[in-house]
C-alpha cells in the first residue's frame, strides 16, 4: 500500500526524559520541525530524585508516521524511554479540566445538576459563577464542555491528558537509590 | 582548574590532536590556555562555516571525531551551516562556541545569540554549560554523543564565566550516559531471517550506504566479503563510494539520481534487496511508487528512524553494519547456505546487459576539455598513490562521483545530504591535516569554490598541498541544467558572470595558479599539479554546456532514466516531478 494512503490513526505516546533545561523545546521542536501533529501533550516532573520527567503526547498519523515518531524520539540524548500505549494494550488516560461557567438563574441549578452527574466538583464559587474540577478522558471532558456552553458564557483550563497502562506491569518505574539523600520538598499549600 | 583549563584536559584525554577554530572574545579564556599549554594543535580558519567542514573532512577522512572551537555570537551562526551539513551527513563533531557570561544571557548582550536555540535543529544534542560542575562531564558526554550510533554535531556552548570559574576535573571513564545507548548488535531471529532471504533470491542487489563508512573500515571489508561470499552486484550511494572496491566486477556502480544504468535497472528488478548503512534518500529512490516493486527488503541501520522511514520494509534489522554483517556471515556459513547458481548466472545476464549500453562513455573531443574527461584523467593519473578526493556541489560532484573510482572507504568526502556549495576546499584542509603526505584534490566548480575561497589562505599559512581542481564551466552547471530540463532553457542568473583569474587568484594567495584550456594540456597540468608539494589551484576550462548523464528526472522511477541529450525529448519531467527539488 502507497504509505500516504494508510489510515490515520491517534496514539497515545509516554515519554520519559531527563528534566533538563531545553528537553521540552527538543520534543516540541522534533514535532513542529518533521511537520507531525500533536494534540494533547503534557509534561511533568515524575522523578525528583532522578531528575525525571513523563511527557504525555496525543499524536496523530499513519501508522508510519507514529513508528517515524517514536523512533524519532528514541534517539534524542535526553530520553529513556518511549512507549506507545495504545499499541501495547489497554490503558487509561485522563485530563483535569478546570471550567468556569458565569450564569444565573435555572440555568445556574442546571449547571450543578449537571456537573453532579459528571462528578465535576465545584471548587470556588460566586453568586453568579462556579468553577468545576472535573477529570476523565476527553471525551468525557468535551461533553461537558459543550454542556456547559449551552448554560452561559464559559472559560476552560485543562491540562491536556496524562496516561499509564493498565495492569500490574511497570513501563518506566521510579529508580530509588539515594532515597536517604533525597532532599525534602516544600511542603505544597492547598489541598 | 579553571573551566578552561578543564576544557583543554578534557581534549587531551579525549585523543584530541587538532582544534579547527576562529577565536573571540567570548573564548579567550580558551586560547589563552591553548597558547599556555600548547597541548593541541588549532588551525586557525578564515571563517567559521570552515572550520566546521574541514572538521568535518578531518573526521571522514580519520573516523576520529571532528573539533570546531568559535566565539559566540556570528561565530556560532557562521558554523550552523556547517553543522547541518554534518547532521545530514552523519559526521561526529564536536564544536565549542563561546557564549555570554551567564548573567548575561538573555539580555541582547554585545554578540549574545541563543545558540542553543538556533543549533537545536540542526545537532545530534547540544548543552549550555551552565555550573562549572557540569562541564567535565558535558565535554566527554559531547565525545560520546558525536561518535555513538549514528553520528553528527554536537555543539557545547560555554558562557565565557564557566571558562574563569573553578571547575571540578572528571575522567572520561568516569561519565556514563544512561539515556543514549544506541543498540549495536542485530536481533538474531531477524538475522537468521535475512540470510534465509538472501540465499534464496534470484535477482539479489547488495545496496550500501555511508552507514557502512560510518562503521569503520571492518564494515566495508565484511560488506565486499559478503558480495563476493554470494557472488552477487552490489550498487553504492553517494556518501557510500569506496566501502566496496570500484574496480571490484561485483559493482555496478553508484545508483539513484545520477547513478549507472545497470545500478538503477538492478534496483528496480531485483528481488531481494539487501540495504546496509543507507537511507532511501530521495535523490536515490526517485518516484517511490515506482521503488523496486517486487523487491523483498533487508534494512540494516543503526538508527531506528531511518527503518521504514521512506520506504517500508520487510526486514528492519537494528544495529552496526560491521557487527550485523558480521552476524549475518556467521549464519552464512553455519547454515552451509549457497546461492541459487542458475538464478545467479541469469540475473548476471541481465545486468551485463544492461552494462553493455555503456552509460558513462563519451565521445573525445579534441578541441575542448569534457568535463567527464577532465576527472577520467585526474582518477588515472593519480592511480595507485595515496590519494584523497574532496568535490563542491553540482555538476563536478556527479562527474566525480561517476569516473573517479574509490577502492577504498574514507577516501572520498562530498556533501551529499545537504548539498553545500562551499564544503570542498575546507575539507581538503582538514583531510590533508589529518594525511599531511597525502595528495588530496578538491574536485570543485568554479561557482562552489568561490564560496569558501578565503581558505587558500589558511592552506598557505600551514603550507597545506591542497590542490584545487576547478572544473570551469563558467555556469552553475548544475542549475543550468535544470533550467534547460524543466525551464524551457531560460537561464535565470546562473551563468558566472565576472569570474576572477584563478590563477592570479593562487598566486595572490601564495599558492600556485595553473590553467588547461586544450585538451592537449591536460595531462601535463595534471602532472605539474601532483608535483608541487604547496597548495595549487587548477583552472581547467571545459565545454560549458556539457550535462550530467544518466539522470532519473525528478519524479521519475529508476527504469525511467535518461541517458544522455537525445533521450531527453521523449521523457519529459512530470508536472508532480517539477515541484520537486
Ligand atoms: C547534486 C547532488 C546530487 C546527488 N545525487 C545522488 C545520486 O545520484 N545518488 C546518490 O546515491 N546520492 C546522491 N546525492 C546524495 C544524496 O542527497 C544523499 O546524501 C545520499 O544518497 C545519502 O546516502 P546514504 O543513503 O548512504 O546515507 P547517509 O546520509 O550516508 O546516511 C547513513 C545512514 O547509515 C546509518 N548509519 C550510520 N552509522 C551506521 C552504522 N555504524 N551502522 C549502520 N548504519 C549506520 C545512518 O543512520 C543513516 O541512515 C546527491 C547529492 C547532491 C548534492
Ligand atoms: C550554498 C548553496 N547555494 C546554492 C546551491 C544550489 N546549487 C546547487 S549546484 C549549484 C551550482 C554549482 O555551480 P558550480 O560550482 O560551478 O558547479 P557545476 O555544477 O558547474 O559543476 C547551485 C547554485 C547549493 N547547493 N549550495
Ligand atoms: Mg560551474
Amino acid at each position: 500500500m502507497n504509505p500516504t494512503d494508510m489510515p490515520i490513526e491517534r496514539h497515545t505516546i509516554a515519554v520519559l526524559v531527563a528534566n533538563e533545561p531545553g528537553v521540552l523545546a527538543r520534543v516540541i521542536g522534533l514535532f513542529s520541525g518533521r511537520g507531525y501533529n500533536i494534540e494533547s501533550l503534557t509534561v511533568s516532573e515524575v522523578d525528583e530524585a532522578n531528575a525525571r520527567s513523563r511527557i504525555t503526547v496525543v499524536t496523530s498519523g499513519t501508522p508510519m508516521v507514529i513508528e517515524q515518531i517514536k523512533a524519532q524520539l528514541s534517539r534524542l540524548v535526553p530520553v529513556y524511554d518511549v512507549h506507545d500505549l495504545t499499541l501495547e494494550g489497554a490503558h487509561v488516560s485522563r485530563e483535569l479540566a478546570l471550567v468556569k461557567i458565569h450564569n444565573t438563574g435555572e440555568d445556574r441549578i442546571e449547571a450543578l445538576r449537571i456537573a453532579d452527574t459528571f462528578r465535576a466538583r465545584a471548587i470556588d464559587s460566586t453568586l453568579q459563577s462556579f468553577v468545576f474540577e472535573l477529570t476523565g478522558d476527553t471525551g468525557k471532558i468535551n461533553a461537558f464542555i459543550d454542556l456547559m456552553v449551552a448554560l452561559g458564557d464559559v472559560e476552560v483550563s485543562r491540562t491536556g491528558v496524562v496516561a499509564i497502562a493498565r495492569g500490574t506491569g511497570l513501563d518506566m518505574p521510579l529508580v530509588r537509590r539515594n532515597v536517604t539523600k533525597r532532599k525534602r520538598r516544600q511542603p505544597v499549600t492547598g489541598d | 582548574m579553571s573551566g578552561a583549563a578543564i576544557i583543554l584536559k578534557a581534549l587531551q584525554d579525549q585523543g584530541v590532536e587538532v582544534v579547527f577554530g576562529y577565536p573571540g572574545g567570548a573564548v579567550l579564556p580558551i586560547y589563552d590556555e591553548l597558547f599556555k599549554t600548547n597541548a593541541v594543535r588549532h588551525i586557525l580558519v578564515r571563517h567559521e562555516q570552515a572550520a566546521v567542514h574541514a572538521a568535518e573532512g578531518y573526521a571522514r577522512s580519520t573516523g576520529k571525531v571532528g573539533v570546531v572551537l568559535v566565539t559566540s555570537g556570528p561565530g556560532a551562526t557562521n558554523a550552523v551551516t556547517g553543522l547541518t551539513d554534518a547532521l545530514m551527513d552523519s559526521i561526529p563533531i564536536v564544536c565549542l562556541t563561546g557564549q555570554v557570561p551567564t548573567h548575561l544571557i538573555g539580555n541582547d548582550a554585545f554578540q549574545e545569540a541563543d545558540t542553543t536555540g538556533i543549533t537545536r535543529p540542526c545537532t545530534k544534542h547540544n548543552y549550555l554549560v551552565k555550573e562549572p560542575g557540569q562541564l567535565a562531564r558535558v565535554m566527554h558526554e559531547a565525545f560520546y554523543v558525536a561518535a555513538h550510533g549514528r553520528p553528527g554535531p554536537v555543539v557545547v556552548d560555554l558562557p565565557k564565566d564557566i571558562l574563569f570559574a573553578d571547575c571540578p576535573y572528571v575522567e572520561a571513564g568516569e561519565v556514563e550516559l544512561k539515556s543514549y545507548r544506541p543498540q549495536v548488535k542485530g536481533d538474531t531471529s531477524a538475522v537468521e531471517r535475512a540470510v534465509d532471504l538472501i540465499a534464496k533470491a534470484k535477482r539479489p542487489i547488495f545496496y550500501g550506504g555511508g552507514g557502512l563508512i560510518n562503521s569503520g573500515p571492518k564494515a566495508s571489508k565484511l560488506f565486499t566479503e559478503f558480495v563476493h561470499k554470494t557472488g552477487y552486484p552490489a550498487t553504492l550511494t553517494l556518501m557510500g563510494l569506496g566501502a566496496i572496491p570500484a574496480s571490484d566486477r561485483h559493482f555496478l556502480g553508484m545508483l539513484g539520481m545520477h547513478g549507472t544504468y545497470e545500478a538503477n535497472w538492478a534496483m528496480h528488478d531485483c528481488d531481494v534487496m539487501v540495504c546496509v548503512g543507507a537511507r532511501f534518500d530521495d535523490r536515490v529512490t526517485g518516484r517511490l511508487s515506482g521503488f523496486a516493486p517486487n523487491a523483498k527488503k533487508i534494512h540494516i541501520d543503526i538508527d531506528a528512524s531511518s527503518l521504514n522511514k521512506n520506504v517500508a520494509v520487510d526486514i528492519p534489522i537494528i544495529g552496526d553494519a560491521a557487527t550485523v554483517l558480521e552476524q549475518m556471515l556467521a549464519v552464512w556459513a553455519a547454515k552451509g547456505c549457497k546461492p541459487d547458481e542458475a538464478a545467479r548466472a541469469k540475473w548476471w545476464k541481465q545486468i551485463d546487459g544492461w552494462r553493455s549500453r555503456k552509460c558513462l562513455a563519451y565521445r573525445p573531443n579534441d578541441d575542448v576539455i569534457l568535463p567527464q574527461h577532465a576527472i577520467r584523467r585526474l582518477f588515472e593519473k593519480t592511480r595507485g598513490m595515496d590519494c584523497y578526493i574532496t568535490t563542491e556541489v553540482g555538476q563536478h560532484q556527479m562527474w566525480a562521483a561517476q569516473y573517479f573510482g574509490f577502492d577504498e572507504p574514507n577516501r572520498w568526502m562530498t556533501s551529499g545530504g545537504l548539498g553545500t556549495m562551499g564544503y570542498g576546499l575546507p575539507a581538503a584542509m582538514g583531510v590533508q591535516i589529518a594525511h599531511p603526505d597525502a595528495l588530496v584534490v578538491d574536485i570543485a566548480g568554479e561557482a562552489s569554490i568561490l564560496m569558501n575561497i578565503q581558505e587558500l589562505s589558511t592552506l598557505r599559512q600551514y603550507n597545506l598541498p591542497v590542490k584545487a581542481f576547478i572544473i570551469n564551466n563558467q555556469w552553475m552547471g548544475m542549475v543550468r541544467q535544470w533550467q534547460e530540463l524543466i525551464h524551457g532553457g531560460r537561464y535565470s542568473e546562473s551563468y558566472s558572470a565576472a569570474l576572477p583569474d584563478f590563477v592570479k587568484v593562487a598566486e595572490a594567495f601564495g599558492g600556485v595558479g595553473l590553467r588547461a584550456t586544450k585538451p592537449s594540456e591536460l595531462d601535463d597540468v595534471i602532472d605539474e599539479m601532483i608535483k608541487i608539494k604547496q597548495p595549487v589551484m587548477v583552472d581547467v576550462a571545459v565545454k560549458q554546456d556539457e550535462n550530467c548523464f544518466p539522470m532519473i528526472p525528478s519524479g521519475a522511477a529508476h527504469h525511467e532514466m535518461i541517458l544522455g541529450p537525445e533521450d531527453q525529448a521523449e521523457r519529459r519531467t512530470s508536472e508532480e516531478g517539477m515541484v520537486l527539488v
